[in-house]
């Protein structure tokens, strides 16, 4: 049995299995789904999984990398790793909802002020067949909706003021009903998982380019490879710097790629509970038509809104990046039914 | 061997499809029940309604008692068909309810009033909401039962056919019209 190549450590073979493994969720995540409701609900659940999965793996490439670039931080960085790889799903799992709507500054709406709403997703909630989700209003003159939770008994539906005022009465209710379905379906699950895990990635690969601001100390790795063993290290060092910049982008990817299709799914099995599809299409019609930007909305919480709350402006790049599928395309499918 | 496998694959298959029957029946059991606390919520609501409009219009006394009758004779009501029929008459009443009190400015301006009016057509919302439910019950237990050959064994043991309400029209889901955009 010959030796390994001094350069080749145990680290680094952990981390070039670890990135093999990576693979596993991707597939998972990216799995084509039939637009059936079922399938839909055993898939999000198994997605979610996968998110996570994906987002334990990221952590520790990040964090064994990270000892690549300021060796010495292994006191910190793996215990850190594991207690982030550990909070991160279970926040993520637990508390998402909490952490989105105080991001959303939305107070819970009251009977008294809000009959009309009450009523109606009480009534959306018996014809579902499902729990009555807690409702939440935010102040904005922007018309727009979400919903959030971990599955139909923590469910969340939150409405801006705008959208009260700007829709009629049969139009807030298909808003309403595209989003109950959002919940029936566990598409708030793995989406609200998607904000936490997305943006802690976010932020570590962010704290990573940082370091690489004071340079990457040589110390121990210098002095003990001479010749192959410097280039490796350069290699590793270029890794790293390209998987701390791509790290949140493919996170960001893998959320669109499993949010975009199933806008349509929602908008189908929320004008099947109000047998009233031309209800949701006008309403998507006007809140195309609005040109606002929602302001407490951003870029990790845009997915979870019925239309892209940040009215950007269409270009090659922001249709590959788009959240949402065109809205003319998704009225033209109602009004198909 | 063979023979006992077969004959324990028929008998996990009874067990399996009376089991799915039993389901779904209760399913539409607990729809209906549903269905019920909608529309006591409705015939709660309706006294109250009249008594704030008796307040105002107190001439309109032919109304009042129609929509008095048909509150008593929809209470009275039992079964799919007959229920459906008796609601559809006091919703009916009630319209006329509110088309008299459109003369009444005052009326229109009272806050508990308003409150009601919105109360009731909520409640006729959810209504209309839970018999969508009743219905999709309904049939999927009547499509189960009817499949062959789930439909010897509903046949065996008694799983009738159950009835569905006739399916309204979207627009006429809201009889009491309030006016709000």
């Amino acid at each position: 049995m010959t030796t390994l190549p001094e350069w080749l450590t145990t680290q680094r073979i952990v981390l070039v299995c670890l990135t093999l493994f990576l693979v596993i969720p991707l597939l998972v995540l990216l799995m084509p789904v039939s637009a059936n409701l079922y399938e839909q609900m055993s898939a999000n659940r198994r997605k979610s999984i996968a998110l996570c999965v994906f987002f334990i793996l990221i952590v520790f490439i990040l964090a064994l990398l990270f000892e690549e670039i300021a060796p010495g931080a292994r006191i910190v960085a793996f215990p850190l790793a594991v207690v982030i790889a550990t909070v991160g799903p279970l926040v993520g799992y637990y508390n998402s909802d909490k952490i989105i709507l105080r991001m959303s500054r939305a107070r819970p709406a009251t009977r008294e002020e809000h009959r009309f709403l009450m009523n109606t997703i009480e009534g959306l909630a018996i014809a579902a067949g499902t729990p009555v989700p807690k409702l939440y209003v935010i102040e904005d003159t922007a018309p727009n909706a979400f919903a959030t939770g971990r599955n139909p008994d923590h469910g969340v539906i939150a409405v801006t003021t705008g959208l009260l005022q700007k829709l009629n009465r049969r139009e807030l209710e298909g808003v309403l009903a595209h989003e109950m379905s959002h919940i029936k379906n566990y598409d708030i699950l793995i989406d609200s998982i998607a904000v936490i895990l997305v943006g802690v990635v976010a932020l570590l690969s962010d704290w990573m380019l940082r370091t690489f601001r004071y340079g990457p100390r040589r110390s121990r790795g210098a002095s003990r490879s001479r010749g192959g063993g410097g280039q490796a290290q350069a290699i590793i060092l270029l890794l790293a710097l390209i998987t701390a910049i791509l790290a949140p982008l493919i996170a960001q990817l893998l959320r669109l790629a499993v949010s975009r299709k199933r806008e349509f799914l929602a908008d189908a099995s929320g004008a099947f509970l109000t047998r009233y599809p031309e209800g949701l299409a006008s309403a998507l019609e006007k809140l195309d038509a609005d040109t606002e930007p929602l302001e407490v909305a951003n870029k990790s919480t845009a997915h979870l809104y019925i239309v892209n709350p940040l009215r950007e402006h269409a270009s090659l790049l922001n249709n590959l990046f788009s959240t949402h599928p065109p809205t003319q395309e998704r009225v033209a499918a109602l009004r198909r039914m | 061997m063979i023979a006992i496998i077969i004959v324990v694959g028929v008998v996990l298959y009874v067990v399996y499809a009376y089991n799915r029957l039993i389901t779904l029946r209760n399913r539409i059991k607990n729809a209906w029940a549903q269905i019920d606390v909608q529309l006591k919520r409705r015939y709660d609501l309706i006294p109250n309604l009249v008594e704030t409009v008796k307040g105002y219009a107190k001439h309109e006394r032919e109304v009042f008692e129609k929509v008095t009758d048909a509150r008593t004779r929809a209470i009275g009501a039992s079964g799919v068909r007959e229920q459906g029929k008796a609601e559809n008459q006091l919703s009916g009443a009630l319209k006329t309810l509110f088309a008299v009190a459109e003369n009444y400015p005052e009326l229109k301006a009272n806050q508990n009033f308003l409150l009601l009016q919105e109360e009731l057509a909520g409640t006729e919302g959810k209504i209309a909401y839970a018999r969508q439910f009743y219905n999709d019950n309904v049939m999927q237990y009547n499509i189960t039962r009817e499949k062959v050959p789930a439909n010897i064994i509903a046949g065996a043991f008694g799983f009738g056919p159950q009835e569905m309400f006739e399916i309204e029209v979207a627009a006429e889901r809201e009889p009491v019209k309030v006016k709000f955009d």
